[in-house]
């Protein structure tokens, strides 16, 4: 056993009773531990939405299947939706950059410890409160459980009228709520990125895992907002009598449609760009170069910031806008994919030349690659108009919508565990695990979603609970299936990995990847303040120029 | 890690205060929240079935709204005033501004009166009482949450526990407070005059 190991088993025995641990974790304002804490808490909800997805798919196996009635299939596919963005997603990667941003920049905290904490537990509560409707939705009606109005809430469904008893508000709070927490924590990394650098952390040398969550953090503050003020209308119609969405009194369901995908489309930015963090900071690495066209990646990631905020409607085709506001939603659509595509000629160029290692961060980051390129090849098919209309609301775009999200931004995340789960932990991840896990879960993805284009292509509509045999849908809804089930295996494998690996992994110590960033300079786990002295950066790879003092980055920079 | 080098080290290393820069944040997550309420009054103007049109029922403010601008002017000499150490002008100012404050929101709270009780006017009644209420109300609430905190501060002060080293903070308020009114002007805009 290394001196390494037996430091982490001094740590690990020298634990307190667990009232004590319990208490600490409850209390802690650590940027850490709340940042394990989101993980975990995304990582719970990540197998309950799981569960969901894998009901939706039991139910769509073969034609006239009723493994569920079609109320609850409804509530599968909201509460699947819902829990998935809100609760998954959303906070996963804020405890990443919860964890990580502090250590990358030089800082022993956040810059607003508590608001971090008071972030987190409205998050947490949040998702409670959805969950809890599975009980409290009822309300004095008895009418439904869980909310079923899908995870836009489309106008006029969650109407008194239509939506009765309980079950619209505790999704609308639960989502009001967690809105507030991603603000509060919005907020939080904007002002610990600007205010607590480390000297010399110039804003050209911060790792762009840092830039990339600063312009994340931006797109929360405007993009969310709508979201919250949507949220506060819809409660004022339903609880004070009010017609916001009240098509009977004036109301205009189209205006929800806005301002929802106001929020939605940057929504999809807001998650992907801490998904292109992870990348840029894992591809380096594993092909022992520089980063290719800093500058550029960080104006790239400035550009797509904005013109997220201007393609929203390529959501609503279908709804009849007129040929302008059409012309003007391809135009942006197309044009978003130009900085996006300048970010996949930078990771290739990363690795040009490079020497490669096949580790599984960076297994899954390939992965991500190709991946996302194909993902937003058929983004760019639906983002023009009249192919839209043709296939707006089939499987078609629930295929490309999951590729973007499982096989870019999952991906991309199952990378950072792998890379990071030293840091956190002090013990490596299973390598032969990470490995089938990759291809299992690879093989899983491709069979569900690449196959689930096809009955899109052939006229299969969303949000069905079942179908009439001979349309040609059933094969392929049965390989969807078949895949979906390869990928709950693989997530086994990853869970198993995670728990073995605690406990039998072998130690890490600082810096097992021979990286470049400060939080390699730490033990690993980072004691609770992080840095014993502050440190002092003068180049984007500090720690190349504390390996490599005969030839540092900073002469050339 | 103190072994990096720092050829740096010979500029002095400065940042922002992150309370500002909190603030701003905030300030603008609050500006998207309240353009949404802004966009859905101005696209429900005139879209009400019934009874009552805003030219019927509003009578333009003007005392009120003079009285909250003005607040601004006062909480910004009170934060200079604290920070030259003037603590006699901080309280007295900041305490105008208390009252300036609670004098619109008074104002807010007669003309809602009038509506409900004369004319019967609720957010349920139309559109235009759903849009009005709710855009007039969100910026209400606002009013309330800033004339706490600056009550607060205000009982602070009369402890004497508020000094020229708290100014910095002070200012983040007062940023508040400032935010509060801009947002005043765009709904005094949006309400009484363009929708009216």
């Amino acid at each position: 056993m290394s001196s390494d190991a037996m430091a982490i088993q001094a740590a690990r025995a020298a634990r307190q009773p667990w009232v004590q641990t319990l208490h600490g974790w409850v209390t802690t304002v650590d940027h850490k531990r709340l940042g394990v804490l989101y993980i975990a808490y995304a990582l719970v909800f990540l197998v309950i939405g799981g569960i969901e997805a894998a009901v939706i798919r039991i139910q769509l196996i073969r034609p006239h299947n009723d493994f569920v009635s079609p109320q609850v299939f409804n509530r599968m596919f909201t509460m699947h939706g819902t829990t998935m963005i809100f609760f998954v997603a959303m906070p996963i990667l804020f405890g990443f950059a919860n964890y990580l941003v502090p250590l990358m920049i030089g800082a022993r905290d956040m810059a607003f410890p508590r608001l971090n904490a008071f972030s987190f537990w409205l998050t947490a509560f949040g998702g409670a409160l959805l969950y809890f409707s599975f009980l409290g939705g009822s309300g004095l009606y008895g009418a439904g459980n869980a909310p079923d109005v899908g995870w836009w809430a489309y106008a006029p469904l969650t109407a008194r009228a239509f939506s009765p008893g309980h079950s619209s508000d505790y999704w609308t709070l639960s989502v009001l709520v967690s809105g507030f927490g991603s603000i509060g924590t919005a907020i939080n990394l904007i002002a610990t990125i600007l205010c607590l650098r480390c000297p010399g952390m110039k804003l050209g040398r911060m790792p762009l895992l840092v830039w990339l969550n600063l312009v994340m953090s931006g797109i929360v503050l405007i993009a969310l907002t709508p979201l919250s003020a949507a949220q506060i209308m819809l409660l004022v119609d339903r609880y004070l009598g009010g017609h916001f969405f009240d098509t009977q009194a004036g109301g205009s369901a189209t205006l929800w449609m806005h301002f929802f995908w106001i929020f939605g489309h940057p929504e999809v930015y807001i998650l992907i760009i801490p998904a292109f963090a992870f990348v840029s900071e894992i591809v380096p690495v594993f092909s022992r170069k520089p980063i290719f066209g800093y500058p550029v990646m960080v104006g790239a990631t400035v550009c797509i910031a904005f013109i997220s905020m201007s393609v929203w409607a390529h959501h609503m085709f279908t709804i009849g806008m007129n040929s302008y506001s059409n012309t003007f939603f391809v135009f942006t659509t197309m044009v978003i994919a130009v900085p996006t595509g300048i970010k996949i000629f930078n990771w290739i160029g990363t690795m040009w030349g490079g020497n490669l290692q096949f580790k599984t961060p960076m297994l899954f980051c390939i992965g991500f690659l190709f991946q996302f390129l194909v993902a937003g090849l058929t983004g760019i098919m639906l983002g023009a108009a009249p192919f839209n209309w043709q296939l707006s609301g089939s499987y078609f775009v629930v295929a490309h919508f999951h590729y973007v999200i499982v096989g870019g931004i999952l991906f991309a995340l199952f990378g950072a565990f792998y890379y990071w789960y030293p840091k956190i932990t002090g013990r490596m991840m299973s390598e032969s695990l990470g490995k089938l896990h990759f291809w299992l879960f690879l093989i899983g993805f491709h069979l569900t979603f690449d196959f689930m284009h096809i009955p899109g292509i052939l006229g299969m509509p969303r949000r069905i609970y079942t179908y009439e045999p001979g349309r040609g849908w059933d094969l392929w809804n049965l390989i969807v299936t078949i895949g979906a089930f390869v990928q709950g295996v693989a997530i086994l494998i990853f869970v198993a990995n995670l728990i073995i690996s605690y406990f039998n992994g072998t130690a890490a110590g600082n810096d097992p990847w021979d990286a470049w960033t400060l939080e390699w300079s730490v033990p690993s786990p980072p004691p609770v303040y992080n840095f014993a002295t502050i440190p002092t950066v003068a180049s984007r790879r500090p720690m190349w120029d504390l390996k490599h003092p005969e030839d540092p980055d900073s002469i050339y920079e | 890690m103190s072994a990096i080098a720092n050829p740096v080290g010979q500029t002095p290393w400065t940042l922002p205060y992150r309370g500002k820069v909190a603030m701003a944040c905030l300030i603008i997550a609050e500006s998207a929240i309240f353009t949404i309420f802004v966009v859905a009054y101005l696209f429900y103007l005139g879209k009400s079935l019934t009874g009552p049109t805003p030219r019927e029922v509003l009578e333009v403010p003007v005392f009120f709204t003079i009285c909250l601008l003005s607040s601004s002017l006062t909480v910004h000499f009170a934060s200079r005033a604290l920070e030259h150490g003037k603590r006699g002008a901080f309280q007295g100012l900041w305490l105008l501004t208390i009252i300036l404050g609670g004098l619109f929101l008074f104002g807010t709270a007669r003309e809602w009166h009038r509506l409900i009780y004369e004319h019967g006017f609720t957010i349920s009644t139309n559109l235009f009482g759903t849009t009005y209420y709710s855009l007039v109300g969100l910026h209400g609430f606002h009013v309330i949450v800033g004339l706490l905190m600056l009550t607060i501060v205000f009982i602070f002060a009369l402890g004497g526990r508020v000094g020229p080293e708290h100014s910095a903070r002070i200012e983040v308020l007062s940023l508040y407070w400032h935010f509060v009114d801009a947002v005043w002007v765009v709904v005094f805009t949006v309400v009484y005059i363009l929708g009216r």
